[in-house]
């Protein structure tokens, strides 16, 4: 399902990044960075929910607003009962939608936020993401401090928390259309391979995408995955052409291959989690949009739905990706 | 038009762009990290058998209480994991492994309470180990005593 904006705009973005990610080849272009999984608080929870509370409070001061400007705000995280977001944007005082769709939020999260404000309900909104690679490992994995080999087909979590603020008001990039991914379970059932999960539903809703809008790949100027990683990358591109003939060529990359430095870090197959994509996009994409590099870009968020209680009953991993139009006007 | 591949063909597909893990390396790894292990639990053994009133049997049990406890004290200081994941089955096969395992969930928890954090938790990687062990134990003990006269 597609959707077109008329009235939404992107007015600020905000990125704050930790452990790993401060060492990749977006290290300059981050607001604030975090050099331990801790900074001073007890747990990696209460850390995270900290550079959340950053992401956003930098949000409102780089677009000199205060939170009562905001009409609503939307957040996602990795953590059951999206914890990170309830308690990070519990002490704003703030109307709140919490979203989970993995690493496909980011999309979702503009996707609500933007249909609110076309339908001229809300006139600025935010939208959060955040996760944290140590979180992320106790929830999903094992505990941090446990090694056991890895495949290279497993990513690393990002670590880090972003913000975008939306308005109806004109600025440079306008948000032009949104497509409602599908989810779609190939019955991939390895857990150290999501790239393998996500691929044919980014593929579904990138194809959804351009048939709706009646546009070729080549119409963008740059085409952006969430996390499908080094092989996963390669296998989306394989899948994309032989189940909708639609060939990628140099306008395309994944942000799980552009996060980290992959020499001198031990990050298997790249970066993961629903920070991946925006921390990449709004560091890098949208700046570059601000200078007219790039004028249209679309941004599939791709998410592996993978619940560690399914897995132990040997069901296979859902996924699901939406995708999101930004152009520069 | 679109056509919708088969589960089983795109199964195909993901082998076809799966990395090769270099499988000699790992286990010529994985087989002089072990060596080297039990190297050195015969070096212990060995060590506290050169006390006059050790017995070897009490050398064997001192040698494994060393390297249970190194093995506790380095996950515990931050750099076992990095050594395991590196040395793979050389490290997690002996009691190094079922070690760090246990040592590893008990850190993990600890911020959650001593009984609902690391109580209910300290065995989560290790407890599979504890109850087959177990048993194992009894299935092989029974084994022994039916056929060999215990």
């Amino acid at each position: 399902m597609n959707i077109k904006f008329n009235n939404v705009y992107v007015e600020n973005v905000s990125t704050v990044a930790g452990p790993f990610v401060i060492e990749g080849p977006l290290k300059d272009k981050f607001d604030k960075k975090f050099v331990d999984f801790y900074d001073g608080e007890k747990t990696f929870e209460q850390c995270e929910i900290k550079e959340l509370e950053s992401a956003i409070n930098i949000l409102l001061d780089k677009s000199h607003h205060k939170i009562e400007d905001v009409d609503f705000a939307v957040s996602a995280d990795l953590m059951n009962q999206i914890t990170i977001s309830n308690y990070a944007i519990a002490k704003l005082n703030v109307p709140y939608l919490g979203l989970y769709n993995a690493c496909a939020s980011m999309c979702e999260s503009i996707l609500v936020a933007s249909s609110i404000i076309n339908s001229n309900y809300a006139k600025r909104a935010i939208c959060t993401t955040s996760s944290s690679n140590m979180t992320a490992e106790r929830q999903f994995r094992n505990p941090v401090e446990y090694g056991a080999p890895k495949p290279k087909t497993t990513t690393f979590t990002v670590t880090g928390a972003t913000g975008i603020m939306l308005t109806s008001d004109k600025t440079d990039i306008k948000v032009t259309s949104a497509t409602i991914g599908k989810i779609i379970d190939m019955g991939v059932t390895n857990v150290f391979d999501m790239g393998s999960v996500m691929t044919p539903s980014a593929a579904y809703v990138l194809n959804e995408h351009l048939k709706q809008t009646n546009t070729k790949p080549e119409d963008y100027d740059f085409i952006l995955t969430g996390d499908l990683g080094i092989y996963g990358k390669e296998l989306f591109k394989e899948y994309l052409s032989k189940e909708y003939g639609i060939n990628l060529k140099d306008n395309y990359d994944d942000s799980a291959t552009m996060i980290y430095d992959f020499e001198n870090e031990d990050i298997y197959a790249g970066g993961s989690g629903p920070s991946c994509l925006p921390l990449v996009v709004y560091s890098d994409i949208i700046p570059k949009m601000k200078e007219r590099l790039l004028k249209r870009v679309l941004l599939i968020a791709t998410g592996a739905l993978m619940s560690p209680t399914m897995c132990n009953q040997k069901l296979s991993i859902p996924s699901v990706s939406h995708a999101i139009c930004l152009e520069v006007i | 038009m679109v056509n919708i591949m088969e589960r089983k063909e795109y199964q195909k597909l993901i082998e076809k762009h799966k990395p090769k893990e270099n499988k000699l390396k790992n286990a010529t790894i994985a087989f002089l990290i072990g060596g080297l292990v039990g190297v050195i639990g015969q070096g212990l053994v060995d060590f506290y058998q050169s006390f006059e009133n050790i017995s070897r049997n009490e050398a064997v049990s001192l040698m494994m209480v060393t390297l249970i406890f190194l093995s506790c004290l380095f996950t515990a200081i931050g750099f076992f994991d990095n050594w395991v994941s590196k040395a793979g089955a050389g490290l997690f096969v002996p009691i190094t492994g079922f070690a760090h395992a246990t040592t590893s969930s008990a850190i993990d928890y600890k911020r959650e309470g001593f009984v609902m954090g690391i109580g209910s938790n300290i065995f989560k990687l290790s407890g599979s180990v504890i109850l087959y062990g177990v048993i194992a134990a009894y299935i092989f003990g029974i084994v022994r005593f039916v056929f060999f006269g215990g």
